[in-house]
């Protein structure tokens, strides 16, 4: 369904709007248990859309993830405008690519195609080759794959798992190409639906931002939902009236029963009261757009709050809440982990912490019990649910792992140093910290 | 009475997952009393074109909300859903625009 509403918008496009896409493609096969052949297949179809379509391409195999490095958890400050000749350099290349294009005629114009998005934060880049080289993923990385998703006990988290780790490619697919810009293609039922399926699921705080038309929860690069005032029959239309070349591959709920996952479920829901009720959809659309992003109280001024480690978006847990449903399960979670074996010496100090010599000499408040509640506290609420549904944290992808660690290792530094801080200057923290 | 109609069903969107990944069929229906209208197509289909999972595709009389019917490149809704008598040599497209096939 995404591709069939991107290659709508991309057809678009190509006429009116005024920034240079690029088009990335993420091969999710492995988690849906495809066999080998019929994602040869698929991402040949694919590729042969994506050619015709003329703009710069990438296909990314969901087995990537394993390679991600950890900054991709980071939220990075949005870009300031830069210098002058960097927005000199980006009108000039843009010129002379509209030039070449021109000289060229119109139609397919795959040679000089950049992956530069010039809508509002222009970055440089140097041109490169447009289609990304193709490079299967091993065999290692597949298995390590259906490892993980085989261990998740619920489709509901698998759903979500694979949300977030698809998140995560295209932000750093994004960033690598030098992309301000990411636009899905979700429409207003899909949009619902999620909208309900978040609420469900724990994710009623950060409703504004999952389905709002702009996402700048990761900083640097915005998401947008150029397509979410069309409901999926008029997407389902137009693709048939003009024929929009579509690729269809089997996703993780695919023939599963109506009460597999919360996600089918609430579809299931959405669209039977909407078969009965036909403003449902457009019903709880005006609603979602109606919620506000405004930041937690005191915040406003302040350094930002810690962000969830795989969602991103401020922390909305208040550990000393204890009224609230999640105030008590916090308790009753670490007193069911039994602390491991003591750990080796000094195996906080360790990665990329080694100029600060001693800081765990004394007492130990590093030292988590469980590696597991160390990365269970970094987590929003909907994210720590969706964990319960998985019983290891091993199979997960390094870079969340090592992430986690390093921010713990950080609170823990920052704890530490805290009496030595004064009071008015950031700078001592930054320094503590990395 | 009618006479035997030749019409054309398609699927798309993933429902054809349930017909063996066969998107287009050419199907005969056989001449029978009443006239053939869509809400005996989807009976039809269901003993002779599904292959698996009936309960994917048709919800009771109709079909799943969630697959939108095309007739002739037009939407069923207009022409009165269920009780649109078939001409010979239509044209039905079913789209899938759920998630799950």
């Amino acid at each position: 369904m995404v591709w069939q509403v991107l290659e709508g918008l991309s057809r678009e496009s190509a006429k009116r709007l005024r920034f240079v896409p690029g088009i990335v493609c993420i091969d999710e096969g492995a988690a849906c248990g495809l066999s080998p052949e019929a994602r040869a297949k698929a991402l040949a179809e694919m590729k042969l859309i994506l050619q015709t379509v003329g703009f710069p391409w990438h296909v990314v195999a969901l087995e990537e993830v394993f390679d991600l490095p950890p900054s991709v958890l980071r939220c990075f400050a949005q870009e300031p405008v830069g210098t002058e000749g960097a927005y000199k350099a980006a009108v000039d290349s843009f010129l002379q690519q509209q030039h070449v294009l021109g000289a060229e005629g119109a139609g397919d114009s795959p040679s000089l195609a950049q992956g530069e998005e010039q809508l509002s934060w222009p970055c440089t880049q140097d041109p490169q080759n447009p289609q990304s080289p193709d490079r299967p993923p091993t065999a290692a990385q597949t298995e390590a794959l259906s490892r993980l998703f085989d261990s998740v006990k619920t489709l509901t988290a698998k759903e979500e798992l694979l949300q977030a780790l698809r998140t995560h490619l295209i932000l750093h697919v994004a960033r690598t190409h030098g992309y301000s810009k990411v636009m899905t293609g979700d429409s207003c039922t899909r949009l619902a639906i999620k909208l309900m399926t978040s609420l469900a699921l724990g994710r009623g705080a950060f409703l504004a931002w999952d389905t709002g038309f702009s996402d700048e929860r990761h900083g640097d690069v915005v998401v947008v939902r150029p397509m979410r005032e069309h409901t999926l029959k008029e997407v389902a239309f137009y693709n048939h009236l003009f024929a929009v070349p579509s690729v269809f591959t089997p996703a993780l709920d695919t023939k599963a029963p109506e009460k597999a996952s919360i996600h089918r479920l609430m579809e299931a829901f959405m669209l039977r009261l909407q078969d009965q009720f036909p403003s449902t959809v457009s019903t709880v659309y005006r609603t979602s757009e109606k919620l506000v992003k405004a930041p937690r109280d005191g915040c406003a001024a302040g350094p930002p709050g810690p962000r969830c480690l795989l969602c991103m978006c401020a922390l909305d847990i208040d550990t000393a809440d204890s009224a609230t449903a999640f105030g008590a399960q916090t308790p009753l979670h670490l007193s069911q982990t039994q602390p491991p074996t003591p750990p080796p010496t000094a195996p906080c100090c360790s990665a990329g912490m080694g100029r600060v010599q001693g800081c765990c000499g004394g007492a130990r408040p590093c030292e988590r019990e469980d590696p597991r509640a160390r990365v269970i506290e970094q987590l929003c609420y909907g994210c720590r649910v969706n964990m319960k549904d998985l019983p290891s944290l091993d199979p997960l992808p390094p870079y969340i792992l090592a992430e986690a660690r390093l921010r713990s290792q950080r609170a823990c530094i920052e704890q530490q140093i805290q009496e030595y801080l004064v009071e008015d200057s950031d700078d001592e923290a930054q320094t503590g910290e990395s | 009475m009618a006479a035997p109609l030749s019409v054309e069903v398609e699927f798309g969107g993933g429902a054809e997952l349930l017909f063996d990944g066969v998107k287009k069929h050419q199907v005969t229906l056989p001449g029978q009393e009443e006239p053939w209208d869509i809400r005996n197509l989807l009976v039809w289909i269901k003993k002779n074109l599904l292959k698996e999972r009936p309960e994917l595709f048709i919800q009771g009389d109709s079909v799943r909300p969630g697959i939108l019917v095309l007739i002739n490149d037009a939407d069923w809704e207009l022409l009165g859903e269920l009780d649109y008598q078939l001409q010979d040599q239509d044209s039905i497209l079913f789209i899938s625009t759920l998630h799950g096939g």
